[in-house]
């Protein structure tokens, strides 16, 4: 393996997906010299993405064409300390992105900003319900910038998406027709709300008559033709059905691709190298500044990249590894509670309702697009009082239609055999008239929930695989069943012959197989207080102020809502401080 | 086919190809949005038509055991086709000598632990060595507990008692998880009965007619709003028109 020395840039971006795009925006905007490592192939719409190769479920949706190939890298997984973790051997549970534009290429498109209080989530809690409400165990934290801070860099981010929706709050009016618990925006969306399938207008209804107040969900789904800031052109959603773990034909998913690269892959200060698969962040002797990352190269050479800045955008969990790797940040203990790097890893505890109706009224589950039908944020965040219910958090009710690709998304009522005649009839006489009630919920950190490396298992290149130590807990169990009766007071409501519910237990462990979300957070925390976040606000590290972290491995905990909108804010926002501070004075942001 | 299909397959594709129109006749005619006619048409012997396919991962008693199994998985019968007439033995036998049967992107290093099966397929046998040794040890099964028969002779009401062993944990077996085995197999055959037909199952995209799903089209935006309409169109490959 040959070792090869590149010539300095000024900023290096480890991954090239969201958020690896918008700091190549940014960062070349600002008249650097941007190079951005992408471990994966190049993509794009054409040819990758095109008509009618894409529409092909067992490839993308079943095989996950687009995904990480995990045979090179993955991660282990256990449910308490005291187990041995096993390899995540098949995806499942989440999709990891890999190639140009990342899990930006196949994700549906929910876009949601996060509630004010979502961002101030402990001093919310103890300020309503006092101290002693938050349990032992619990890691609850404020993420260190508000959402007056983030208003403006939302704002951006919808723009840059073409985000279809309906604004419930304009600069402290309500609207109607809009999400009444969000936080105040400076503006409408960028476009009108996507058109609801079915299924969403029999929720909206049923939400509305049982005094909820349900809108129509954003979606970086485009409902019109759309030209974004940057010059880049979207084209209207045809609802398709292939969304979520493929690349849209239509050029009308907001990605990497139909938003920000037509314009930074023309910047001659920018330069994107692919199949470069980063090994470590280089440090200086003393450990004070990183001089640049390692990298294997498409032919396997050992390549050393010296930069003066180093952005790690490889998403949440790659981003923890990295640190961990490179020796960045104290690792995260669970026995003492020290340390920063690995703590609060959390997840989401989603449920539903499947829905069967009657023959005067298909459901046509096939007509669907990645963030098309309704939401209802009524039993999210602190929207409602927690004080007798004594659980932290909430969830997002939902009546989303994707599509219907009969392998991954034939539905069946609850006890229907899974093979032979019953089942062929009962696949027969149900797919056109089935739906379901979603509710995508929030889940706290905890002390023995955390990432470190695994001391058993090995990547292609022989380093530590990351290890995730992960279970449910009783207050996110709490939340669930709430949820739960929620949801199944709305689905009854909507009319259907006949309902199944799947909402989980207090009992029931993680179950890595069937798809949840993936929206994975923490890790490498933010915050204001370095014995309890890895980064400051500004994302910056806090001992090592050349590296910045992007990405959901910044939330100290999660909540009931896609991820995304607000890693792309906080990117912005990040951009923004190392253009304006960092810069001028390349050193720790106050 | 280079196997003798069970007694009753046999039979219902004769059936089949009496009361089946030919796939132009139904074109001519036009799609009726109904599921009686999706389901006639569904019914298509569109592997009788074609030259029979030759495995190339599975030898011929393994093929028999596949046609057989999923013969009963998914079985032939009023309510539309089965799994063979829909090719889900090429599909399976496709897949097999393809990234699926080698387990080319999922992790594969050692140590093989035990583990809850919450944490999916833990095991050290790629998938297609999973069939060889799953249909190995199930027909050495039935020999012994089954009058000396492979599992391809038995009659299909003992071929359900077999299978449904091998899902509930009722047959074990040494060499290789039952359980794992069948969870490949009820896998593979439904992928083989709902995947575009460009994969080798789902011929002449007959699945997809008997439940209503309109394929590879993906261009929905005149149907987004129109509730109680059923959708008029029959499915279409990333090939092309199907049936
Ligand atoms: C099926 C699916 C549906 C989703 N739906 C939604 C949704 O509706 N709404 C929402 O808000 N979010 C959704 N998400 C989540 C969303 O995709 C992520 O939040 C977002 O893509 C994260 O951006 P990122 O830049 O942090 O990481 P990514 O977009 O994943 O990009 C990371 C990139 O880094 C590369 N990389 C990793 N490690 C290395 C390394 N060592 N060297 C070089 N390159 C490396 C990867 O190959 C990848 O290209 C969904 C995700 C999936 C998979
Ligand atoms: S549903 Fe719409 S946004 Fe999604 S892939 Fe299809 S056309 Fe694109």
């Amino acid at each position: 393996m040959a070792t090869i020395k590149k010539p300095s840039v000024d900023a290096v971006l480890v991954g090239f997906g969201w958020t690896g795009a918008i700091m190549g925006m940014e960062l070349t905007a600002a008249g650097l010299k941007v190079l951005a490592l992408e471990r994966g192939e190049n993509r794009d719409t054409v040819p990758d993405f095109a008509y009618p190769r894409i529409t092909d479920e067992l490839s993308y949706g079943i095989r996950g064409k687009l995904f990480q190939n995990l045979s090179k890298e993955t991660v282990t997984i256990r449910h308490t300390p005291a187990d041995v973790a096993v390899p995540y051997r098949q995806h499942g549970s989440f999709l990891l992105g890999d190639g140009v534009g990342g899990a930006g290429v196949h994700w549906n498109g929910h876009h949601w900003r996060a509630l004010p209080a979502d961002l101030q989530l402990r001093s919310t809690y103890e300020a309503r319900y006092g101290k002693k409400f938050i349990p032992e165990g619990m890691y609850l934290q404020d993420f260190g910038v508000t959402y007056d801070e983030l208003e403006p860099h939302f704002d951006m981010f919808e723009k840059i998406c073409g985000t279809s929706g309906k604004a419930g709050n304009l600069k402290g009016q309500i609207q109607a027709g809009g999400n009444p618990f969000e936080g105040w925006r400076a503006n409408e969306y960028p476009l009108p709300p996507l058109a609801s399938p079915n299924s969403a207008v029999l929720f909206e209804k049923a939400a509305r008559e049982l005094g909820y107040h349900p809108f129509p969900q954003a979606a970086a789904n485009a409902s019109r033709a759309y030209t974004n800031p940057h010059g880049a052109q979207l084209g209207p959603c045809n609802f398709c059905g292939f969304c979520e773990r493929y690349g849209c034909y239509m050029y009308a998913k907001a990605s990497p691709q139909t938003t920000l690269l037509p314009t930074l892959m023309k910047r001659s200060n920018f330069e994107l190298r692919t199949r470069s698969h980063v090994q470590r962040v280089n440090m200086s002797p003393d450990g004070k500044r990183a001089t640049g990352v390692t990298y294997i190269d498409a032919q396997g050479n050992e390549v050393e990249q010296p930069a003066d800045l180093v952005v790690l955008c490889a998403y949440q969990m790659h981003n923890v590894r990295l640190l961990l790797l490179s020796n960045i940040g104290k690792k995260y203990d669970p026995a003492t509670g020290e340390g920063v790097v690995g703590r609060s890893y959390a997840y989401q505890l989603n449920g539903g309702a499947t829905l069967h109706f009657d023959k005067d009224q298909p459901m046509n589950p096939f007509v669907g697009a990645g963030a098309s039908g309704h939401a209802m944020d009524d039993f999210d965040g602190d929207n409602f009082d927690h004080g007798p219910l004594g659980f932290v958090g909430g969830a997002t009710i939902n009546c989303i239609n994707t599509g219907g690709r009969p392998i991954q998304q034939l539905a069946l009522p609850a006890g229907t055999p899974t093979w032979g005649a019953a089942w062929k009839k009962a696949a027969k006489e149900n797919y056109v008239y089935q739906t379901s009630v979603g509710s995508q919920g929030s889940v706290m950190a905890y002390r023995d929930n955390y990432l470190d490396l695994d001391p058993t298992y090995k990547d292609a290149f022989g380093q530590p695989l990351l290890r995730m130590t992960f279970d449910w807990k009783d207050n996110d169990m709490a939340m669930t069943a709430f949820i739960g009766s929620k949801v199944e007071q709305i689905a009854k409501a909507m009319g259907p012959k006949h309902i199944s519910m799947g909402f989980k237990k207090k009992g029931d462990h993680y179950d890595v197989r069937p798809y949840q979300s993936t929206h994975n957070t923490g890790g490498a925390v933010m915050g204001t207080d370095p014995k309890t976040s890895a980064i400051n606000r500004y994302l910056q590290v806090w001992d090592v102020p050349n590296v910045f972290v992007m990405g959901a491995s910044a939330f100290p905990q999660n909540f009931g809502y896609n991820p995304t909108a607000v890693v792309g804010a906080l990117a912005y926002w990040s951009a923004k401080a190392i253009r304006e501070t960092y810069l001028k004075n390349p050193g720790a942001l106050a | 086919m280079t196997d003798v299909p069970s007694p009753g397959r046999r039979g219902f594709l004769r059936r089949s190809i009496a009361i089946v129109p030919a796939a132009g006749a139904l074109t001519a005619t036009g799609f009726v949005a109904g599921q009686q006619v999706a389901a006639q048409a569904a019914s298509a012997p569109a592997a009788a038509a074609s030259p029979p396919y030759t495995p190339v991962y599975f030898h011929a008693e393994e093929w028999a055991f596949i046609q057989a199994a999923v013969a009963r998985l998914i079985p032939s019968d009023d309510t539309g086709p089965g799994a063979i007439e829909a090719g889900v033995p090429e599909f399976i036998d496709r897949q097999m000598e393809g990234a699926f049967g080698q387990a080319a992107t999922w992790y594969m290093q050692g140590p093989f632990v035990p583990s809850s099966p919450l944490f999916g397929y833990q095991g050290k046998m790629l998938p297609r060595e999973v069939y060889r040794a799953g249909i190995a040890a199930t027909d050495a099964w039935c020999k012994q507990q089954k009058g000396g028969k492979r599992f391809a002779e038995l009659d299909t009401g003992t071929q359900d008692e077999v299978l449904k062993g091998l899902d509930g944990g009722t047959i074990q077996f040494a060499e290789v998880g039952a359980k794992d085995f069948f969870t490949f197999l009820l896998q593979n055959t439904k992928e083989g009965y709902f995947s575009d037909p460009i994969h080798g199952g789902n011929k002449n995209a007959v699945a997809w007619k008997m439940i209503g799903f309109p394929g590879a089209r993906a261009d929905f935006l005149d149907w987004v709003d129109k509730p109680g309409v059923h959708y008029p169109l029959p499915p279409v490959s990333i090939n092309g028109p199907q049936g």
